[in-house]
């Protein structure tokens, strides 16, 4: 059976490839700090030494649109490019290309299927920050094939949290089930608080520092029963507009397993977000 | 009310470099253009399979035609689509980093939770 190498939960912050590469006076006084944090959190995946990766993202309206809303999609294609032109536009970032990993792919999408997700799938899917940022953060490289899955945080009805939990759950189990001896790192990104098009963006501060504080415990030991009694959708727009994506959180909460600490934690408390960065390593630190 | 449209729009202009330019040149004129030639293309069929249905209020066509993103903001506009496209339109016309961004959250500080419903 397949041997999950890492569960890595990290928000994207589409700012981190200018500011960690900008030189000079345009070099911002937050980057050398973001870096050297960024650097260590890549060592906990690098160590890890996984195979392949499955990476769990929102489409941010680029490829998917409200005439054909998917709530869970997974990639099934050969190869996927990265970023779109108002990513280059807005945040600097450059054109990435993968390799996919089919033969995953289409393993969780037949036993997900099967186990009560009616998942979507694509089979020609251009990847957006949401996943290539942790790839620049985490393996630069882009040299490890990827299963990439999609979720609805962003285009409401959008799922309960709860499924989201269910989602991590089915998968981590789906993946130790895989007949391969490949080692897999799940990661899956999502946001704290944050606010976009609102009255409370870009602040000082993430929009809201007591949800994040109370999210970085939730997260860090995997408190599920204190995050699904405190989050509904409703509640997630307090926090700030673009909140749910905290729900990727909590699906790779689901993956780490109910009140399992991460061996890994970290945070940086930027303006306009607070960015934090966990690491859960299932079989222990080492081969 | 045709939030869906709304969005339409902010997301097709925001994909494409000439019409972000043409967008922010002629407003009025683009919007003019849109509805009649753009509105009713489904995005991922045919153009000759175009829908027959899809038109702006009268208010959605001035809000949009006057970059007015604190009304479009009321009108219910995906908040993500809106602050996308009025920073590739207006950013570039501010000194300071994010001073864009700033303003507008600024100019929608009358608003507190619970926000107009972005729902279509």
């Amino acid at each position: 059976m397949a041997t999950i190498a890492a569960v890595i939960a990290s928000t994207h912050h589409p700012f981190y490839y200018r500011a960690s590469t900008s030189t000079g006076a345009d070099r911002p006084p937050f980057a050398d700090e973001w870096v050297a944090k960024i650097e260590r959190f890549r060592e906990t995946l690098t160590k890890a030494e996984p195979d392949v990766l499955v990476m769990v993202g929102s489409d941010h309206f680029h490829q998917l649109w409200l005439d054909n809303m998917p709530q869970f999609l997974i990639g099934k294609a050969p190869c996927y490019d990265g970023n779109f032109y108002n990513e280059e536009r807005e945040f600097g970032l450059p054109r990435m290309f993968l390799r996919g990993h089919e033969e995953l792919s289409a393993y969780l999408l037949r036993a997900g299927i099967d186990s009560g997700f009616d998942l979507a799938f694509s089979n020609e899917l251009r990847i957006d920050h949401s996943i290539t940022c942790p790839l620049i953060t985490l393996r630069p490289q882009a040299d490890l094939p990827i299963v990439p899955i999609y979720t609805n945080i962003f285009a409401p009805p959008l799922p309960q949290p709860w499924r989201f939990v269910e989602l991590g759950k089915t998968i981590r189990r789906l993946v130790e089930a895989w007949p391969s001896d490949q080692r897999v790192a799940i990661i899956g990104t999502g946001h704290l608080s944050l606010e976009l098009g609102g009255p409370r963006q870009f602040g000082p501060h993430g929009p809201d520092p007591e949800f994040d504080r109370k999210a970085v415990e939730w997260i860090s030991s995997a408190d599920l029963d204190g995050a699904l009694a405190e989050v509904s959708l409703d509640s997630l727009w307090l926090p700030g507009n673009a909140t749910h994506g905290f729900m990727d959180f909590m699906l790779m909460m689901g993956v780490a397993g109910a009140s399992v600490q991460a061996d890994y934690v970290d945070s940086l408390d930027l303006f306009h977000t607070m960015e934090a960065y966990f690491t859960w390593y299932p079989k222990g630190k080492s081969r | 009310m045709s939030k869906y449209l709304l969005d339409k729009f902010l997301y097709t202009i925001d994909r494409d470099p000439e019409l972000v330019e043409r967008y922010r040149s002629d407003p009025r004129g683009t919007v003019s253009w849109w509805e009649a030639e753009r509105a009713n293309i489904v995005l991922n069929i045919p153009e000759m399979e175009r829908s027959t249905w899809l038109t702006f209020t009268d208010a959605e066509r001035e809000a949009l035609a006057t970059h007015d993103y604190v009304r479009l903001f009321e009108l219910g506009c995906h908040n993500f689509l809106l602050l996308t496209l009025f920073i590739a339109l207006f950013e570039r016309d501010y000194d300071e980093p994010l001073a864009f961004q700033r303003e507008f959250g600024a100019r929608l500080s009358h608003w507190s939770v619970p926000y107009p419903d972005i729902s279509t």
